[in-house]
């Protein structure tokens, strides 16, 4: 109960509620920051550094000191860590950014702004599903 | 280079209001918030840690709606591309490359580099610069005024 329902769901609101905030959730404000020969919006670098001073204390200090996760003490942090720089990592990444600057959504965001019934999010998060899936065919 | 639409504060609130979140399911259950991966997770219907992941998702969609009864400063919503070709290609583009490259914003962005992993650096770096090319081009072709 309280590890495969509160946590994940109390942890994925306050995640989205962090989107809102931060002004993830609005495509300009996402497709301004990647417009660094324009009109830029650095806001996105303050999103970015905002959650990752909180959260690397969390992983390289915090964590460390601990025999494992609160209420998950069985399965244990998650550890299993691919190190490699390959081929599928920078192709991945590229296409990622590409899509990510045509429509200025990655898949947070696409997800936490489902709630505001527009068609055209709806449009970007099913095709962002199929693309997902496409990945196990090929 | 000209400066437009700053809003640090916001911006910082919401980054570490999203840091929270992210050090809490760690501190609590021991995972990333890597939403690319949870979210095909959940959509592959991969047996092992299907409920927490779908339960993550959920409140995923449901904190905006949450954060809509109170008082905040909204941040407001505009697409600046609406054209159907862009945003199909663009969500198929997304889908598919987060899943080669095994992370998006959270998880390389976020999670991979609050714990230092270079593969997540590069991955970013990757991205971001993958973006700004794009941005640009589109602005050179006419297809999004920015």
């Amino acid at each position: 109960m309280i590890r495969n329902f509160l946590i994940p769901s109390i942890c994925g609101i306050i995640f989205s509620i962090g989107l809102v905030l931060a002004g993830m959730t609005n495509p300009s404000k996402v497709m301004g920051f990647l417009n660094i020969f324009g009109n830029w919006d650095p806001s996105l670098i303050f999103v970015i550094g905002g959650a990752i001073i909180i959260s690397m204390p969390t992983f390289l200090f915090i964590t460390k000191r601990m025999e494992g996760p609160m209420f998950n003490k069985k399965e244990g942090f998650d550890l299993h860590f691919n190190k490699e720089i390959d081929r599928s990592l920078v192709i991945g990444s590229t296409i990622f950014g590409v899509g990510w600057a045509m429509v200025g959504f990655c898949p947070g965001p696409a997800i936490a702004a489902l709630t505001l019934i527009d068609g055209n999010v709806f449009m970007f998060f099913i095709a962002m599903s199929i693309g997902m899936l496409l990945r196990k065919v090929y | 280079m000209n400066i437009v639409n700053f809003t640090p504060i916001e911006s910082l609130t919401g980054g570490l209001v999203i840091g929270f979140a992210v050090s809490m399911l760690y501190l609590l259950r021991g995972n990333y918030s890597g939403i690319s991966g949870i979210y095909f997770n959940v959509i592959s219907a991969n047996g092992r840690g299907f409920i927490w992941r779908s339960f993550f998702i959920i409140g995923l969609i449901v904190g905006p709606v949450i954060l809509s009864f109170f008082q905040y400063k909204n941040l407001g919503f505009e697409m600046p591309v609406t054209n159907p070709l862009f945003i199909i290609l663009g969500g198929l583009f997304v889908g598919y490359g987060t899943q080669l490259g095994s992370g998006c914003t959270s998880g390389h962005g976020v999670c991979g580099i609050g714990r230092l992993s270079i593969r997540s650096i590069v991955g970013t770096f990757v991205f971001i610069l993958s973006g700004i090319i794009t941005v640009t081009f589109m602005r050179f072709m006419g297809w999004a005024t920015l």
